[in-house]
């Protein structure tokens, strides 16, 4: 197996002179340290764009879910979407007042993400053998159903109003003289900072899956099944672990979701279209590459919560579009920009803004040859 | 009368049935040649429908007598056709040529770049609000049968689509392009060795596909009434889960793909409601694919190291 591995690829990034070296190697911490320190420094960050930012990490946390599918295993998966949307109806279900088990953020949540696990294995177990476009359609159609089944089974899921209020973390809990749930429903930096630590804590599960025998695994029953399987790998175990974990991982995306919203939103919420958003946000930034996900979403949720609202706001000032014409606000072209990033970043950046080490070798290794 | 309502409602999944498939094969011979999932096949389509209504609104064809209505109707056809077609060739050409030898995942994320692309027209071009289609056709009964239903509108469905399907089947069989698109869905590099023309041939494969399309358009306005920007994607979706169910790569998996998707549509909306139409028709799509991948006419593929 060791063989096999592309010398050129894989050695260590060279030790490189002086502190920013050192800092970049380690970009990880760097980042989380500025983030964690964020809030204490920036008031703003206690209103709304506090919420916006709780979100973008919830988003880094799905795209990195979906990251073990797609990236790391070479499974394109359509329905991600679904399993947010798991996540965050077993939290609600769970929580809210409606039903009689009310049983804590923690606990809750815990259950969620082993519920959603075992939907994703549900789903995976009986189609291992299909080939990847199939695989594709058939977590497509999971979606669709998922999303008619909330919406339509309305004694359970509340219909089209979702299931509301999910009560903050750590309700009716007190910790050294702080009521945890009144401190996490009046500051958005408490969530910030619960957002934080999860996507911290994914980040850090996801770099060491990335150097595990598991994630070997994943990455050879990418680059050849067949091959992986000749060399002991079960890929029926490998793609079903894949299919857990990246299932968990959006049920807890789903759970901080539901949460931070204190309401499931409606089940649209759970649509194609988020799991297509996520799909390319994953593949801009760099298929299994986990700063290039994280900067991925930073991109997509950005462009949509701060350049979109600011370019519109400056067109109406300029008095640009008197008429409030779609294709004269910056806002009505943003499907075309998706469209046109995903086409160009396919057509001359195929590994993404930061590729992956491993998968960078793969595509300029020839890759006209094969 | 259970009976006539069943045997109604099988003949409104059939009718959309016919128009499900002539999407279907636009994605299944898309497929077959190159490998790739259309995704952006719904939303040319969407595309073709908006045509059929600036078309049909410039022409004032409302007002017309039924004789040029007909005449009309298979302007709209041959006109949406081509537009669909030569756009299918262009976006071939500009976005997933350069990618032939990419990585698979490359061109269908491209795809999924080109439906976005298209939504965004069809947002300029309609409105975020759907659109009506006029009614061009009356709906008069054609069978003396009070209790069974078939119109003037359920008529052009299939005066439109059987000719469509007898000749591209005619050319796929019979024509020496025919062979030549069957020889490139086998062994592009072979067919290139014998003297096939394959950039050609993908092309004309991307024309006669988007060309089914913008047919497919003109009756999906005919028929619904109801255009929007994002019907491409709910309907492109039904067509690929034919396309899927039939064997995708196959021509006649398709339009039996479409028929059985339209007949599971109609009993299921008749008898379990309309809003679970969707989840049961990829549930049954989920369940099929797991007990024959292949698809009900699909060839087995062995993989090979």
């Amino acid at each position: 197996m060791a063989n096999n591995r592309a010398p050129r690829t894989s050695s260590p990034p060279a030790p490189s002179a002086g502190p920013w070296g050192f800092l970049a190697e380690r970009w990880e911490l760097v980042t989380l340290g500025v983030l964690a320190i964020a809030p204490l420094v920036i008031p703003a960050l206690g209103g709304a764009l506090g919420g916006q930012v709780t979100n973008l990490f919830i988003y880094c946390i799905l795209a990195l879910a979906l990251n073990v599918m797609v990236g790391y295993t070479g499974l394109v998966h359509l329905g991600i979407a679904s399993f947010f949307g798991i996540g965050a109806y077993v939290l609600a279900i769970l929580t809210v007042p409606m039903y009689p088990f009310q049983i804590g953020f923690l606990a809750a949540a815990v259950i969620a993400v082993l519920v959603t696990a075992g939907t994703g294995l549900a789903l995976g177990a009986p189609t291992l053998r299909l080939r990847g476009d199939y695989l594709a359609i058939v977590t497509l159609g999971f979606g669709e159903v998922v999303k008619v089944t909330l919406r339509n089974l309305e004694q359970i899921t509340g219909g089209m109003k979702g299931l509301n209020p999910v009560p903050p973390p750590g309700a009716g809990v007190t910790l050294a003289g702080i009521d945890l749930g009144k401190e996490f429903a009046i500051d958005p930096r408490w969530f910030y900072y619960l957002a934080l630590l999860s996507l911290a804590g994914v980040v850090l599960a996801m770099r060491r899956l990335e150097n595990s025998r598991l994630g070997r695994a994943l990455v050879a029953v990418r680059e050849d099944e067949l091959a992986a399987q000749a060399m002991g790998i079960s890929a029926t175990k490998v793609k079903l672990s894949a299919f857990a974990m990246s299932s968990a991982v959006a049920g807890l995306a789903g759970c901080l979701y539901a949460a931070s919203l204190s309401t499931t939103a409606d089940p649209n919420a759970y649509d194609f279209n988020r799991s297509i958003m996520v799909l390319c946000a994953v593949i801009l930034g760099g298929l299994g590459s986990i700063p290039g996900t994280l900067l991925g979403v930073a991109i997509l949720v950005g462009f949509d919560t701060v350049l979109a609202p600011w370019a519109d706001s400056w067109i109406q000032q300029m008095n640009i579009n008197p008429k409030g014409l779609s294709y004269l606000s910056f806002s009505g072209w943003r499907l075309a920009i998706f469209g046109v990033a995903l086409v160009l970043v396919m057509r001359y950046r195929p590994e993404g803004l930061i590729p992956s080490r491993r998968l960078a070798a793969e595509l300029h290794e020839g890759g006209a040859g094969s | 009368m259970s009976f006539q309502f069943l045997l109604q409602q099988c003949l409104i999944g059939l009718t959309n049935g016919a128009l499900i498939a002539l999407v279907a094969l636009g994605y299944t011979m898309v497929y077959g040649i190159i490998g790739l999932i259309n995704f952006a096949h719904g939303d040319l389509i969407m595309l073709g429908a908006c045509l059929a209504l600036s078309l049909v609104g410039a022409l004032g064809m409302t007002a017309a007598g039924p004789a040029t209505t007909w005449v009309g109707i298979g302007g709209l056809v041959l006109i949406c056709g081509l537009f669909c077609g030569l756009l299918n060739v262009a976006v071939d050409r500009i976005v997933y040529k350069p990618l032939r030898n990419a990585p698979k995942l490359a061109p269908l994320v491209s795809a999924i770049g080109v439906s976005f692309i298209f939504m965004n027209v069809g947002l300029f071009w309609l409105g975020p609000a759907d659109k009506s289609f006029p009614e061009l056709l009356p709906s008069t009964n054609l069978l003396h049968n009070d209790a069974l239903q078939f119109t003037w509108k359920d008529l052009l469905v299939v005066l439109i689509v059987g000719p469509l399907m007898v000749a591209l089947s005619v050319l796929v069989k019979g024509t020496k392009l025919g062979k030549a698109m069957r020889a490139v869905s086998q062994d592009p590099t072979a067919a290139a060795l014998v003297g096939v023309d394959v950039d050609r041939v993908i092309a004309a494969t991307f024309f006669i596909g988007g060309f089914l399309g913008g047919a497919a358009s003109v009756i999906y306005g005919l028929y619904i009434n109801t255009i929007g920007f994002q019907m491409g994607f709910q309907n492109g979706l039904y067509a690929f889960t034919a396309a899927v169910l039939g064997g995708i790569g196959s021509i006649p998996g398709a339009v039996l793909g479409g028929l059985v998707i339209g007949l599971v549509r109609a009993l299921a909306s008749a008898y379990v409601g309309e809003r679970w139409t969707g989840a049961i028709v990829f549930a049954i799509l989920i369940v099929i694919l797991v007990f024959r991948p292949e698809g009900l006419l699909g060839r087995r593929v062995k993989e090979k190291v």
